[in-house]
């Protein structure tokens, strides 16, 4: 009898701790930052810790969704997101989101307007997000084993280069390119054209050497595979370690997307969050974490910061025509998603 | 007595609320999340959902791998354990070590190894081709991510027969072989039944993780092939589903849970008939 009250005090204890151990703890001081994988230089933390006294929690994630999934769940109260395009449409449909207080900022001017017009794509006042990087998806490929000059989604599915395709293991890259290559928008809810990207994709996939995230440009680096579906970003590390590579946004178009940063409804401390997002646009640690990612900025203090070479490159600093059939991605019909979804499990099942 | 037994069971406490807070409590968050839909009425259609096609396509391909894994574990462990069984002691030893070495290490980190080895321009072709022989690419096959579950769990198959076959008495064998058994009886008759338990527990061990191994089925399946892991996975992380996720986790739970009794019965029976 003892026994089973220990066991049920035991419960209890556990149920109280797990229950409150969700609790907010001294917000005053602290922030709860989320991001992507190797998005931020450690470095430009320590700084912001050093020069304000304020702690950093930070916490990353590999995609967007997994991102939404863990912040929806409410276990760890995040302070700031740093997040993509129609993950913020979303969130700012939801409302998530904190107005910025933009008078708090110094070096908001840093960030250039063509990159305000931009986001107002998924923010169209500019009021919930603040620029971090973009980019734009094409194909790396390596010159020496391609015939010519690639500027089409067309090789990825004409079965040309079989066995040889790394694609993005992703449902949305997947879908976007192929929508673009179809001559649709990659926004589209359609139906039929959902379904008609799905079939292209699925017969493509016998020719897919594998769909990978993090590892796509490390097998072309590596000469496993001749061309990958990647961001803009990578491409450029992919040219620093093999000179053979060139990076492409085919004449289709393709996604055009950016990460911004926003703050939570959760926030409690929404001046320290103001500080930490100031910081980010600071000329010097721009710099620093332009520096440690290689996506293109758009603070525009960088490009003039730069040596020659690297403010010609193309894949850092695409021109305007480079993206001019690009579109930016503000799907959030749920249905559609989840018509995706389950278009990419049955996908990948066969 | 009883007294003394319960201030003795008191001693389990640390593990008892390490157990309940994070066993108990998962599981019955999980099988909250499996029986509701995600307008939260009652509905057994998460759990059923195992039989759409997609999903048990991916739980057939899952027991195919775990059936060749676990087999392949067997015919390599059993030999190797009756020739180091019989190794003196320093020795056996060193090969035990030996085979528990990988298991410190990052279990991501061996797989990343694995794709670099298996991969077209990797260190096996770079062996093949240099000896002059065609190469071969098994990279993003089936095979690729059995090596790689073979590679993890082979020492949880050798560990349990070891510790059952050099626990077996060995004047039960001098008594067999005085009675006149041939070497083949002695291992038929005493040996292998005796280290059945053992087997069990390997077969257990082996056979239930790899199922769902679906970081390996991502890193050295190239993202083409689908094990009941990924699916579960997708469901929580990128659709965002955690009703079908949960659901399809108990489904796999009731799975492994029957195909355990039915070892455990074996076991026990097994047993009885030896002695």
């Amino acid at each position: 009898m003892k026994q089973r009250k220990m066991t049920a005090l035991i419960l209890v204890a556990v149920l109280v701790i797990s229950l409150t151990g969700c609790a907010k703890e001294d917000s005053a001081n602290t922030l709860t930052v989320f991001n992507y994988g190797e998005y931020l230089d450690p470095d430009m933390i320590k700084l912001f810790t050093k020069e304000t006294g304020i702690k950093i929690k930070y916490e990353e994630a590999a995609t967007p969704e997994e991102m939404y999934t863990k912040f929806k769940s409410g276990a760890i109260g995040y302070d700031l997101l740093c997040t993509s395009d129609y993950m913020l449409k979303r969130l700012i449909n939801e409302n998530e989101l904190r107005e910025i207080d933009y008078s708090l900022f110094q070096y908001k001017d840093n960030i250039g307007k063509k990159y305000w017009d931009f986001s107002k794509a998924f923010d169209p006042e500019n009021k919930y997000t603040l620029p971090y990087f973009w980019g734009t998806v094409g194909i790396l490929y390596d010159t020496t084993k391609v015939a010519g000059k690639i500027d089409s989604w067309d090789v990825l599915f004409n079965g040309e280069y079989s066995g040889q395709i790394v694609m993005q293991n992703s449902v949305r890259d997947a879908f976007m390119i192929t929508e673009k290559y179809l001559g649709y928008s990659l926004n589209t809810t359609d139906r039929d054209e959902i379904q008609k990207a799905y079939e292209t994709l699925l017969k493509q996939k016998p020719d897919v050497q594998a769909y990978l995230v993090d590892e796509a440009r490390d097998e072309v680096v590596a000469g496993n595979a001749t061309m990958a579906v990647v961001y803009s970003g990578e491409a450029y590390l992919g040219h620093k370690y093999n000179s053979d590579l060139e990076y492409v946004v085919p004449k289709e178009g393709s996604n055009v997307w950016l990460d911004s940063w926003c703050i939570t409804k959760n926030c409690q401390n929404t001046e320290a969050a103001c500080k930490f997002l100031d910081f980010l646009c600071r000329d010097d640690v721009a710099l620093k974490n332009f520096e440690y990612i290689f996506y293109s900025t758009p603070n525009e203090t960088v490009k003039e910061n730069l040596p020659e070479e690297d403010r010609n490159d193309k894949s850092m600093f695409p021109d305007d025509s480079a993206t001019e059939n690009c579109e930016v991605c503000t799907l959030t019909d749920p249905e559609t998603n989840e018509l995706l979804n389950k278009l990419w499990k049955d996908l990948k099942a066969n | 007595m009883d007294k003394v037994l319960g201030k003795r069971s008191a001693l389990a406490g640390p593990y008892v609320i390490w157990a309940v807070g994070f066993t108990v409590i998962p599981l019955v968050v999980i099988i909250k999340y499996a029986v509701f839909d995600r307008s939260g009425a009652f509905t057994l259609a998460n759990i059923l959902s195992i039989f759409a096609p997609v999903h048990l396509k991916a739980l057939i391909f899952s027991l195919e791998i775990a059936l060749g894994c676990t087999l392949v574990c067997i015919l390599l462990a059993y030999p190797l354990v009756l020739a180091i069984s019989r190794l003196k002691f320093a020795r056996s030893g060193m090969m035990l070590v030996i085979l528990i070495l990988p298991m410190w290490m990052n279990f991501i980190l061996k797989l990343l190894a694995w794709q670099m080895i298996l991969s077209s321009n990797g260190v096996l072709n770079l062996i093949i081709r240099s000896l002059g022989f065609a190469e071969f690419d098994i990279s993003n096959t089936p095979l690729s991510i059995m090596i790689g579950v073979i590679y993890e769990y082979f020492p949880y198959m050798v560990l349990p027969i070891y510790d059952a076959v050099t626990a077996i008495d060995e004047d039960v064998i001098e008594a067999a072989r005085d009675l006149g058994a041939k070497k083949a009886t002695v291992f038929w008759r005493i040996v292998f039944p005796l280290s059945l338990p053992g087997l069990m527990s390997g077969i257990t061990m082996v056979f239930v993780p790899s199922m769902t191994s679906f970081v390996t089925a991502d890193i050295l399946g190239g993202g083409k092939l689908q094990l009941v892991g990924n699916i579960i996975e997708q469901e929580f992380i990128h659709s965002m589903n955690w009703n079908l996720g949960a659901g399809l986790s108990v489904a796999l739970m009731i799975f492994v849970l029957i195909s355990m009794t039915f070892t455990i019965n074996k076991d026990e029976r097994e047993e009885e008939e030896a002695w």
